[in-house]
């Protein structure tokens, strides 16, 4: 049963990947973005991180993305331009990245094949626990990642804004 | 135990973050390349998921918690980017978007 | 869980007739009253006919993602109800079973995260239906959607503290021995209903739809059973959110000073539950008839300028009446 769950979302995570990468309508690539991320957040469940899973779908698909979209549809960006570089220059890069995934993956199996997981413990589902680590251990960078996030926001707000016009109200995130 | 070995999780994040990797590097779309970035992102969380399941320790969670913060404020950065680029140049195809280059 | 079903189906045609009635009580019409008894099988009559209405694409529209967005809207508005508890917990055969169909502990982030996946139904259609008015209630929906959702996601925040968990049958069980959320924290249920009103896209922020500015904004290419979906989306959506405030500001499906075990209480619950959300949809309808819709800048304005603040502030309210153990 896991393994089927497993299998049908692995293959979906990775069609939809191929999909976002290789479609020429930006809105495609996002729509199966958002799929991928959703198939990833079953595979976070499936690992014992329901909390990371519902994070993923709230921060990453309900907000990230929709503000790409917005963006998308805001400029009309309907397909790319220009017809990217060289296609040697093309092939080399997917080659070269092709190349590094397979060696980071064999890396991966190689390394970890023989390891057995852990037994699924409530330290590591529970939210109680990640709260505690969260708020005590990782307090700074915690503190650190707020303020990152407000000076993005201030920093967004300025960038995105018309020049020399009465400030507007722009959605920002 | 799982059914699934962790292994094959791990796996299958190599094979996404390849998958961004490349379309990082041949797209000439700025969302596009964005988009893939993202895609890598989330690969490595994937991994770090999948190591903190492997070692029962939750701190890969937490990280994981980290990088969708940074990736939030990355995405509020660039897209505000990207709209001011637009304005000026009416292109956010990053091959017109050489300016800066020599 | 059966129930659940069916009163999940049930909200759209029947929020439709009370809708169409309760508008026609308040600006002094009678509303529609030829089918049935007071208009009451409206509802199946109008099925009948989205039924066998044409189903027309146009023809430059992006058909695959045309298609496609009707279905993204029913899916967040029918599973964010699995997280909702409808009674105490049972005992059947010496196991306890717990009234609520996907019984998690991150129960309100489940409801939250399916809930914000809404808005890519009405950015979708909006951008495949390649009309001018769809795309741009497609944009007035995703940056209104995301700006709401900020404020209510901090008002339910604060809601859960006092709780201490995300699990929405310990926030039911807290408020049966408290009082409601809702009497204690007024300021986090106004902003919980306003955001309530814009995410579900009703007036007076219905700027997606708006008739007067875009036509039908995001479904003006709709028609037949498609158009029926976001409709039935529309509505259930809104029953959802109600049953989602009920839970966290109005007590849930428990009713003060009455305490019933077993399948009494379990009938109870559900009975108290579905009483109150239908009370929420009523004010829904109400407020629908009665207040005009904001203008764009206005809704931007209050999500970003009041709401949000207003949130903030409750949130640390109700943190520091936490700590001083008020609540």
């Amino acid at each position: 049963m896991e393994t089927a769950v497993f299998l049908l979302f692995a293959l979906l995570a990775l069609a939809s990947a191929l999909v976002v990468v290789a479609h020429r309508n930006p809105i495609y690539s996002l729509m199966s973005m958002v799929l991928t991320l959703f198939s990833v957040a079953v595979l976070f469940v499936l690992l014992g991180a329901p909390f990371i899973a519902a994070l993923q779908v709230l921060i990453y698909a309900g907000a990230i993305l929709v503000l790409f979209l917005f963006v998308v549809m805001l400029l009309n960006l309907q397909r790319e331009e220009s017809p990217g570089g060289q296609p040697a220059q093309r092939w080399a890069a997917v080659l070269g990245a092709g190349l590094f995934g397979g060696m980071l993956a064999t890396l991966f199996w190689r390394t970890y094949r023989e390891t057995p997981a852990a037994p699924l413990s409530e330290r590591l589902v529970s939210l109680h626990a990640l709260a505690r680590a969260l708020f005590e251990e990782l307090l700074l960078p915690f503190e650190i990642v707020g303020l990152l996030l407000l000076v993005a926001v201030v920093a967004a707000t300025i960038l995105a804004r018309r020049p020399h016009v009465p400030p507007e109200t722009e959605a920002e995130p | 135990m799982t059914a699934v070995p962790v292994s094959w999780y791990l796996l299958l994040a190599g094979v996404l973050f390849a998958i961004g990797t490349a379309g990082a590097l041949t797209r000439r779309n700025g969302i596009a390349i964005f988009l893939s970035i993202e895609l890598m992102l989330n690969a490595g969380n994937l991994a770090l998921v999948a190591y903190s399941r492997l070692w029962d320790d939750h701190t890969g969670q937490l990280v994981v918690f980290f990088v969708m913060a940074v990736a939030a404020a990355e995405a509020a950065v660039g897209l505000a980017l990207f709209i001011a680029i637009y304005r000026q140049r009416r292109t956010i195809d990053i091959n017109r978007i050489n300016l800066m280059r020599w | 869980m059966a129930v659940m079903l069916g009163v999940m189906f049930n909200v759209a045609p029947i929020m439709n007739w009370v809708e169409r009635r309760a508008a026609g009580l308040i600006q002094d019409r009678p509303g529609p009253n030829r089918v049935g008894p007071l208009g009451l099988f409206q509802p199946l009559a109008d099925a009948v006919k989205f039924l066998f209405k044409e189903d027309v694409t146009p023809a430059a529209a992006d058909r695959p993602l045309y298609l496609m967005a009707p279905a993204l809207a029913l899916l967040p508005a029918f599973s964010t109800y699995t997280v909702i508890p409808f009674g105490p917990d049972l005992l059947i055969d010496g196991r306890t079973v717990r009234l609520v169909v996907a019984d998690v502990e991150a129960g309100v982030l489940l409801f939250l995260a399916l809930s914000s996946l809404g808005v890519y139904s009405m950015v979708i259609a909006g951008y495949a239906s390649n009309n001018k008015f769809s795309l741009l209630a497609g944009l007035r929906a995703s940056a209104q959607m995301v700006s709401y959702e900020l404020a209510l996601t901090i008002a339910v925040v604060a809601a859960l503290m006092p709780v201490g968990s995300f699990h929405l049958g310990d926030v039911v069980e807290y408020q049966r021995q408290h009082l409601w959320n809702g009497l204690t924290q007024p300021i986090g249920f106004l902003v919980f209903v306003v955001c309530a009103f814009a995410e579900t896209n009703r007036l007076p922020f219905d700027m997606a739809e708006a008739e007067s500015e875009l036509i039908a904004g995001f479904h003006t290419e709709y028609s037949s059973m498609r158009f029926a979906a976001f409709f039935m989306a529309e509505y259930t959506s809104m029953a959802a959110l109600s049953a989602l405030g009920v839970t966290l500001y109005l007590g849930g499906w428990s009713l003060p000073g009455v305490d019933l075990g077993g399948w009494a209480g379990a009938a109870l619950g559900l009975a108290v539950l579905l009483a109150k959300v239908a009370l929420c949809m009523g004010v829904y309808v109400w407020v629908r008839w009665s207040v005009p819709r904001f203008r764009y800048d206005q809704l931007m304005r209050l999500g970003w300028k009041v709401l949000l603040p207003l949130a903030l502030v409750n949130l640390v309210l109700v943190a520091a009446m936490t700590l001083a153990g008020w609540l």
